[in-house]
C-alpha cells in the first residue's frame, strides 16, 4: 500500500498512532519525540502487553477450572485410601508416659474409656473398678463393684461395649449386673468428668443356679424383656440364667423372675477341652460356647425349655485365644494362636434354618499368637493384639487391614497384655506384661473403604450370600454400610445402554437423511428444530416421562412394542406402493422433500396402530400385556422402568449425536461423493461406501459424546426411575445411576464421613469417564478436520 | 415403471426411506412434546364448564356430584370387572370422565373416576360457583347465604329468581374485594414490615457480637445497641396490635353455600381467593378470565405447598440467578475465546485448551454440583465466614448453599458454551479488517478493543444468551448448591444489604421436579407443573431461537464482507 497516496491529514494521523517509524511526509511542527508522544507510546505499549498478559491469563484459566475440578474431588477422595496411623497421645504439649495400672495388682478383666478417653475404667479380678485419668494414670475413684460386703469375683462378662454393661460372678453364686455411666459437667467453662457405676438391678438378688459350683466364665445379655446370664463351673457344666422383667401393673415396679437351665452340651460331643469363650447374641436367642481347641457349640435358646444344639463347628486350626461379638451382636470374631481372625455370623437358608458360616478370615503379613482382641463401638471394626507385640486395626465389611505396627518401646517389647478402643475410635488404651498402661492416638477415619468393599460382591451381616448392595445409611446405630458401587456403575451403564440403543439408529439414521437426501432449503429448517431438543432442559423431559410416559406405557404397553415394530415395516410398505405410483404423482413432490409425505404416513400409521395393538394384545396376551408379563413370564414390572428411561434419555441424547454426526457427514467433500456417482454408484452406495466411511470417525466420536451425556445425566434418571440400586439387566425394572445417587444422597449425608468422600468418588468417577470420552472424542475430530482441511 | 422388490432393495432406496423415516420421527417428537406440554399447561387456566348430574353408583344408590371434567379415557371394561364394578355384558369399553370435584374438607379427595354411563341429568346450571381457595383446594357449590360477624345480610333459596341471585352475588364480589384489600395489608406488614424489623434485629444482635468478638463492647455501645433493639422492639409492638385489628376485620364476613348433595357449608371469606361462575361466563370473558388466571400464575406467590397459586419467587430466583451467572461467565468466557483465537500460537497449548473447553462442556452436570459444594461451599464459603463473618458463626453466612455460589457454579458450567460462540464469531471476523485496524498503527489490543470486539459483539451475546438458557433449565447441579423448594423471601428486597447473596432461592426447573415428584397432592398439582414446564419451555426455546436469529445474521453480515 502506498501511503503517500493518502490525503495529508489522515497521514498526519496515521503516522501519529505507528509512532515506532519516521513519518514519510512529517510536517516540521510535528515531533513524534516529545515527552507527551513518547508517554502516550509507552502507556499504549503498557496497555498492549497488559491485555496480551490478561487475555494469556483468561485462556489459561480454563485449563485451569478443568484441573482444579480434577484436584478438588480427588482431593476429597483421598483420604478414603490412607492408612490409619497410631502414635503416642499427646497431652498439654507432652507425649503421655506409660503409667502402671491402677487398681489391685492381678489380671486386668476389663479395659474402657469413656466418650472423650479421657476417663479409664480398669476392672481387675479382685472385682474392684477403677476410674483413672487415661493420660496421667490418677485414680479418680475406686469401688468393689457390688458393694463391699459381696463375695469374691471368679468370672467377669461383657454386656456389650455400646451399652457400657458388664457384669461379674461371685463364689457364692450371687450375679452383679452394672453399668459404668459419665456425667459431663462445665463447673468454670472447664469440662469434667464424673464417673459413676449404676446398677439397673440393685434391687433384684440376681442368683445364678445353685446346680453351678465355682463360676469360671461367665456370658451375659441384657434385652428389653429378660436378662440371660450363662455360667460354666468348674466341672465343665454350663447353666443358662434367665431373669425375666415383668413390669407390675399396680405398682409399676419392674419384678423379676429367673429360670435356670442346664446346657447339656454332652449331649452332643463328650467335651475335655477347656471353654475359651461363652458368648450371648443380643436378642438372647443364641449361645456360643467356644473351646480352646478351635470347636463351637452353637445353642438355639429360642425355646429356653428346651435348648437345641448344633452339630460340633471347628472354627479355627490353632488354638483359640480370644473370641468377641462385632458391633451389633451378629458376628463372631475368633481369634486363635496361628494369628488368624475369624468372622462368623449365623446365615438363614432355605428351610429358615440358621446356620454359623464363616465369612472371612483376617490377618496380617507376619502372623503371631492373638492375644487381646477388641472391638469399635461404632464401627463394624476391630483391633488384633499378637504376642510379637504387632498390633493391627481391621474393618470386618471392607475385609480390610488399615494398620499393622509395632507400638513404641517398651510396649510392645513387654507383650500386650490387654487392649480397649475408645467409643469415637480415636484412642487405644494398652495394658503391657509389665502391668503399665498407655494412651494411643488413633487416626483412623475411613476404615470401611477398600477396593473390594466398593466394587466386589461382599457378604453384609444377615445375608445370605455375597452380593453387590447400596444402602448408605439406616435407622439403627449398629447398621453395617453397604457401599458397594457396583449396582450403581452398573444402573449408570443400563440406563445408558438403553437410552443409546433408541438414539444412536434414530440420530444417525436422522443425520444421514438430513445431510445427504434431504433438500437444503427444508434442512436448513429441521436442523435447528431437532437441535432445539438439545436446548430442552432435562428436568421436563424427566417429569414427562416420570408422570405422563410412565403411566402410558404401564397402560399400553402393547401399543408401544407394536409402534416398534410397525412404524419402519409400514413406511417401507409405503415406501415401496409410493415407489409404483405413476411418475407424474411422484414427481408432486420435490427430491428431498419427501419428509413432507413421511410424517403424515408416519402419524397415521401410528394411529392405526392404536386399534391393532388392542387386537393383538388381546389375540396374544390375552387382552393384558402388563399382566401377562409379570405372571406368566415372571419379570417384574416396575412402572419406572429402563424402557421408560430409555425413550426419554434417548430423547436427549439424540440431538448430541444428531448434531455432530449431521455435521460430519455434510462437511464430507462434496468432490467424494460426486465422483462415486460419476463412476455410477447409487446414491446409497455412494453413501454407504464413500462418505459414511469417510465421516466414521465423527460419527464414532458423535456417539461417544452422546454415550457421556447418557451416563452423567441427572434429572431423567432421578424422576422416571424408582431409583432402586438393583443390579438386573431387565428393561421393566429401574436402576439407580451414579448421578442420581449423588443428587438423592448428597444433601444428607455428613461432610467429611466416608459416605461423603464415597459420594464425591462416585463424581469422580463420573468425571473420570465423560473425560475419558470426550478427550477421545475430541482428539478424532481434532485429527478429522485436518484431514479434511487437506482434501 | 414397475419395479420388482428385490430390484428394488437393492437399489437401497429402503434404505433411504428408513433414515427419511428416522428424520420424521424425531421431529414428530420434538413436535408432540412440544405440543403436550403446551396443551396441557395452558389448558390449565381456561375456566372449565362445572357440571351438575346424578350419579349412579355401582351399589345402586345415586348420589349428586358436582365438578369440572379434566380427563377422559376408555378403559376396555374386562378390567372394570375384575375390579368388581358391574358391567353391561356385551360392552367392550367403557368411557370413564375424571371429575374435579373439589371440597377436599369434605370429600375428602380432589378427583373421582365416574362411568359417563351412569351419569345422568346432567345440567350446567349458571348458579353453580367455583371459589379458589387459601385451604383445601377449589370449592364448588351454590351461594345460599352472605353473612356479616354471624348476621344474615343476604340469602337466596332455591326457586327464586336468577335475578336474586345475581344481587346476592354482587353483594359477595363486593365484600370479597374488601376482604382481599385486608387480606393484602395483612401480607404486606407481614412480609415487608416485620421482615425489615426481623433483619434489623438480626443485624443489631450480629454489629453486638462483633464489638464482642473484637473485644470492644462498651457500655455506651451496648447502650446503644439496646436502644435501637427497643425502638425496634416498639415498632414490632405496633405492628403487631396493627395486625391483630386487620385480623379481626378479615373474619367478619362469611358465605354459606349448598354443595352436591345439599349440605350447607360455612366458608369464611378470608380463606378465599377468588369466586366466579363459569357457566355463566361468555366467550369473551372466559378469555378475559384466562388471561387474568395466567398473569396471576406468572406473578402471584405459590400456595399450600407450592401446588396452587402462582411461580413468581421461582421466576425471580431463576432470573437473579442467571443474571448474576452472566456477570460471572461472560467476561471469562470471552477472554477465553480471545485467546484462543487472537492471541495464543495454535499448537499443542491451544490444542490442550479446546479439548479442555470440551471437557467442561461435558463433564455431567451433577459433578459440577459436587464441585460447587465442597470447592465453592465448605472450602471458600466456610472460610469467607472465618474471616469476615465471624460473629454469625456456628451459623454460617457463605458456608452453606446460596445465591453465589450456585450462580458460580452455574458459570462454571456454561463457560464453554460461551467461549465456543464467541470463537466461532471471532472466526468469521475477517481477517483484512484486522489487517487493516494494524496497518494503520493500532497496537494489537486497540484493534480488538475497538474493531474487533464491536463487531463480534453478536456472537458473545449469542454465547451469553446460550449460557443462559442452558443455565435457566438446569437442576441437578442447583439442588446441591443452593436451590430450595420454599424460600421464604426473595433475594433482592429493601432491608439491608439489599441483595442477598447468601440466600437460598426458588428456581423454576426444581419447582417442577419437586411439585411433580415431592408434593403431597402430586394429581393436583399437575396442571400447573405442566404450566410451569410450558413456561420454562417457552423461555428457553425463545433465548435459543433468538441467539440462532443473531448468529444467522451476524454469519451473513460477514459473508458480505468477505467477498
Amino acid at each position: 500500500m502506498n501511503t503517500s497516496a493518502i490525503n495529508p491529514s489522515a497521514s498526519q494521523q496515521s503516522s501519529f498512532e505507528n509512532g515506532d517509524k519516521a513519518p514519510l511526509t512529517a510536517p516540521p511542527e510535528l515531533t513524534f519525540d516529545s515527552a507527551g508522544a513518547v508517554r502516550l507510546r509507552r502507556y499504549r505499549r503498557f496497555k498492549d502487553r497488559l491485555a496480551s498478559a490478561a487475555v494469556g491469563v483468561g485462556g489459561i484459566s480454563v485449563i485451569v477450572a478443568i484441573m482444579l475440578i480434577f484436584i478438588y474431588l480427588m482431593y476429597e477422595v483421598m483420604p478414603l485410601f490412607d492408612a490409619a496411623e497410631i502414635k503416642p497421645w499427646q497431652h498439654q504439649g507432652q507425649q503421655v508416659a506409660p503409667y502402671s495400672r491402677p487398681g489391685a495388682d492381678v489380671d486386668t478383666w476389663y479395659l474402657t474409656a469413656e466418650e472423650q478417653a479421657e476417663v479409664g475404667l480398669r476392672v481387675d479380678a479382685s472385682g474392684l473398678a477403677s476410674f483413672f485419668d487415661t493420660r496421667t494414670g490418677v485414680l479418680k475413684q475406686q469401688l468393689k463393684l457390688g458393694g463391699d460386703s459381696v463375695a469374691t469375683a471368679t468370672a467377669f462378662a461383657l454386656g456389650a461395649e455400646d451399652s457400657r454393661s458388664f457384669a461379674l460372678a461371685h463364689s457364692d453364686g450371687g450375679l452383679t449386673f452394672a453399668r459404668h455411666q459419665y456425667q459431663v459437667s462445665y463447673p468454670n467453662d472447664v469440662r469434667t468428668i464424673t464417673p459413676e457405676i449404676e446398677y439397673p438391678y440393685a434391687d433384684a438378688q440376681l442368683q445364678l443356679s445353685d446346680q453351678l459350683g465355682q463360676v469360671q466364665q461367665l456370658a451375659v445379655r441384657d434385652s428389653e424383656e429378660q436378662l440371660l446370664a450363662v455360667g460354666l463351673d468348674v466341672d465343665g457344666q454350663v447353666v443358662a440364667s434367665r431373669f425375666t422383667k415383668e413390669v407390675n401393673f399396680i405398682t409399676e415396679e419392674v419384678e423379676i423372675e429367673a429360670e435356670h437351665r442346664l446346657i447339656p452340651l454332652a449331649a452332643v460331643a463328650a467335651r475335655q477341652a477347656e471353654v475359651a469363650r461363652l458368648l450371648i447374641s443380643p436378642d438372647t436367642s443364641w449361645l456360643f460356647v467356644i473351646y480352646r481347641d478351635g470347636s463351637l457349640i452353637t445353642a438355639d435358646l429360642r425355646q429356653f425349655d428346651s435348648p437345641v444344639l448344633h452339630p460340633v463347628l471347628q472354627v479355627s486350626d490353632g488354638e483359640v485365644t480370644r473370641a468377641e461379638f462385632l458391633l451389633g451382636g451378629n458376628s463372631l470374631l475368633i481369634g486363635d494362636s496361628l494369628g488368624e481372625v475369624g468372622q462368623w455370623f449365623l446365615v438363614r437358608d432355605d428351610h429358615n434354618e440358621y446356620r454359623l458360616a464363616e465369612v472371612r478370615r483376617f490377618h496380617d503379613p507376619a502372623p503371631a499368637a492373638v492375644v487381646a482382641l477388641t472391638t469399635e463401638h461404632r464401627r463394624k471394626g476391630f483391633v488384633v493384639a499378637e504376642a510379637s507385640g504387632q498390633i493391627s486395626f481391621y474393618n470386618s465389611t471392607a475385609h480390610n487391614r488399615v494398620l499393622t505396627d509395632r507400638l513404641a518401646d517398651p510396649v510392645s517389647d513387654n507383650g500386650i497384655v490387654t487392649i480397649a478402643m475408645a467409643p469415637r475410635a480415636n484412642a487405644l488404651l494398652v495394658e503391657d506384661g509389665n502391668g503399665m498402661i498407655s494412651l494411643w492416638q488413633v487416626d483412623n477415619e475411613h476404615p470401611e473403604v477398600s477396593w473390594s468393599a466398593l466394587w466386589q460382591q461382599v457378604w453384609y451381616e444377615g445375608y445370605q450370600d455375597p452380593d453387590y448392595i447400596w444402602q448408605s445409611s439406616a435407622s439403627n446405630d449398629d447398621f453395617e454400610p453397604k457401599y458397594s458401587l457396583a449396582p450403581l456403575a452398573f444402573g449408570t451403564l443400563k440406563a445408558a445402554f438403553y437410552a443409546m440403543l433408541l438414539a444412536t439408529p434414530l440420530a444417525i439414521c436422522g443425520a444421514i437423511y438430513t445431510a445427504y437426501f434431504m433438500a437444503p432449503a427444508l434442512r436448513t429448517k429441521v436442523k435447528p428444530f431437532i437441535e432445539l431438543m438439545e436446548a430442552l432442559p432435562t428436568v421436563i423431559l424427566g417429569f414427562l416421562a416420570g408422570l405422563w410416559l410412565a403411566p402410558f406405557i404401564e397402560d399400553r404397553l402393547a401399543t408401544v412394542f407394536t409402534l416398534l415394530t410397525m412404524v419402519p415395516l409400514g413406511v417401507l410398505l409405503f415406501a415401496f406402493i409410493w415407489h409404483n405410483f405413476p411418475k407424474r404423482i411422484r414427481l408432486l413432490i420435490p427430491e428431498g422433500w419427501d419428509l413432507l409425505l413421511l410424517i403424515p404416513v408416519i402419524i397415521g400409521l401410528a394411529w392405526f396402530c392404536l386399534p391393532l395393538s388392542a387386537g393383538l394384545e388381546a389375540l396374544l396376551f390375552g387382552g393384558d400385556m402388563r399382566g401377562f408379563i409379570t405372571r406368566d413370564l415372571g419379570i417384574n414390572f416396575d412402572q419406572r422402568n429402563a424402557l421408560v428411561v430409555g425413550i426419554a434419555m434417548g430423547f436427549a441424547v439424540i440431538p448430541t449425536i444428531f448434531s455432530i454426526t449431521e455435521d460430519a457427514i455434510f462437511s464430507v467433500p462434496q468432490s467424494l461423493s460426486n465422483g462415486s456417482l460419476a463412476l455410477g454408484a447409487t446414491p446409497w452406495q455412494t453413501l454407504s461406501r464413500v462418505v459414511l466411511p469417510t465421516a466414521s470417525p465423527a460419527i464414532f466420536s458423535a456417539v461417544m459424546i452422546g454415550m457421556g451425556r447418557a451416563v452423567g445425566e441427572t434429572m431423567i434418571v432421578l424422576m422416571a426411575t424408582g431409583n432402586t440400586p438393583i443390579m438386573d439387566m431387565n428393561i421393566f425394572e429401574g436402576m439407580r445411576t451414579l448421578a442420581a445417587n449423588i443428587a438423592v444422597e448428597m444433601p444428607e449425608s455428613e461432610v467429611g464421613s466416608s459416605h461423603f468422600r464415597i459420594l464425591f468418588l462416585a463424581a469422580l468417577v463420573l468425571f473420570a469417564f465423560t473425560f475419558a470420552v470426550n478427550t477421545v472424542a475430541e482428539v478424532i475430530r481434532q485429527r478429522l478436520r485436518r484431514k479434511y482441511g487437506s482434501l | 415403471m414397475k419395479l420388482s422388490v428385490s430390484s428394488w432393495i437393492k437399489s437401497g432406496q429402503p434404505w433411504v426411506w428408513l433414515t427419511g423415516a428416522a428424520v420424521g420421527l424425531n421431529v414428530i417428537m420434538v413436535a408432540g412434546l412440544l405440543a403436550l406440554i403446551a396443551v396441557r399447561g395452558l389448558g390449565h387456566f381456561w375456566p372449565a364448564e362445572v357440571l351438575q348430574a346424578q350419579y349412579q353408583q355401582n351399589d345402586g344408590t345415586q348420589v349428586e356430584v358436582i365438578g369440572e371434567v379434566t380427563d377422559t379415557e376408555r378403559v376396555p371394561a374386562s378390567q372394570l370387572r375384575e375390579a368388581g364394578q358391574p358391567v353391561d355384558a356385551g360392552i367392550e369399553f367403557v368411557d370413564r370422565d375424571l371429575l374435579k370435584v373439589g371440597n377436599r374438607d369434605i370429600g375428602g379427595s380432589d378427583f373421582r373416576w365416574l362411568n359417563r354411563s351412569a351419569l345422568q341429568q346432567i345440567e350446567y346450571s349458571p348458579q353453580l360457583f367455583v371459589a379458589e381457595r387459601r385451604e383445601w383446594g377449589n370449592f364448588y357449590g351454590f351461594l345460599r347465604q352472605l353473612k356479616q360477624s354471624g348476621q344474615l345480610v343476604g340469602s337466596y333459596t332455591a326457586g327464586q329468581s336468577d335475578a336474586d341471585y345475581q344481587q346476592l352475588w354482587q353483594q359477595l364480589q363486593q365484600r370479597l374485594e374488601r376482604t382481599l384489600a385486608i387480606h393484602q395489608q395483612i401480607s404486606k406488614i407481614e412480609k415487608n414490615q416485620i421482615g425489615s424489623i426481623n433483619s434489623k434485629l438480626e443485624r443489631l444482635r450480629l454489629a453486638e457480637r462483633r464489638l464482642e468478638l473484637s473485644d470492644s463492647l462498651t457500655v455506651v455501645a451496648q447502650a446503644d445497641i439496646a436502644a435501637d433493639r427497643a425502638e425496634q422492639d416498639s415498632a414490632y409492638e405496633a405492628l403487631q396490635q396493627r395486625l391483630i385489628e386487620l385480623y379481626a376485620e378479615i373474619e367478619r364476613d362469611s358465605l354459606v353455600a349448598e354443595v352436591a348433595g345439599g349440605q350447607q357449608i360455612e366458608i369464611s371469606l378470608s380463606k378465599i381467593v377468588q369466586a366466579y361462575r363459569p357457566n355463566e361466563m361468555g366467550v369473551a370473558e372466559k378469555l378475559l378470565f384466562y388471561f387474568g388466571q395466567i398473569w396471576v400464575f406468572m406473578s402471584d406467590e405459590p400456595r399450600e405447598a407450592n401446588t396452587e397459586g402462582g411461580v413468581f419467587p421461582a421466576i425471580f430466583g431463576t432470573v437473579m440467578m442467571v443474571l448474576l451467572m452472566s456477570f460471572l461467565v461472560t467476561p471469562f468466557g470471552v477472554i477465553a475465546a480471545i485467546y484462543l483465537r487472537e492471541y495464543a500460537k495454535q499448537g499443542l497449548l491451544t490444542r490442550l485448551i479446546r479439548i479442555a473447553v470440551n471437557n467442561l462442556a461435558g463433564v455431567p452436570s451433577i459433578v459440577y454440583g459436587v464441585f460447587g459444594l465442597g470447592f465453592f461451599i465448605y472450602f471458600l464459603g466456610g472460610n469467607i465466614d472465618q474471616l469476615f463473618f465471624p460473629e454469625a458463626l456456628p451459623a454460617p453466612t457463605f458456608g452453606t448453599p446460596g445465591l453465589m455460589w450456585a450462580s458460580l457454579t452455574l458459570a462454571l458450567l456454561t463457560l464453554p458454551v460461551v467461549i465456543v460462540a464467541t470463537e466461532e464469531g471471532l472466526a468469521r471476523i475477517p481477517r483484512s479488517i484486522r489487517e487493516g485496524s494494524l496497518a494503520l498503527g493500532a497496537t494489537k489490543a486497540e484493534t480488538l478493543w475497538k474493531v474487533v470486539l464491536p463487531m463480534a459483539s453478536p456472537a458473545m451475546m449469542t454465547g451469553v444468551i446460550l449460557a443462559v438458557a442452558r443455565a435457566a433449565g438446569e437442576v441437578a447441579p442447583l439442588m446441591l448448591v443452593g436451590v430450595v423448594k420454599l424460600a421464604p423471601s426473595l433475594p433482592l428486597d429493601t432491608n439491608y444489604p439489599f441483595v442477598h447473596l447468601d440466600q437460598k432461592f426458588m428456581h423454576l426447573g426444581f419447582h417442577i421436579y419437586d411439585v411433580g415428584f415431592q408434593s403431597p397432592n402430586v394429581e393436583a398439582a399437575r396442571p400447573l407443573v405442566y404450566a410451569t414446564a410450558l413456561l420454562l419451555v417457552l423461555v428457553i426455546a425463545l433465548l435459543n431461537l433468538s441467539a440462532v436469529a443473531i448468529r444467522n445474521r451476524l454469519r451473513e453480515k460477514y459473508k458480505a464482507l468477505e467477498h
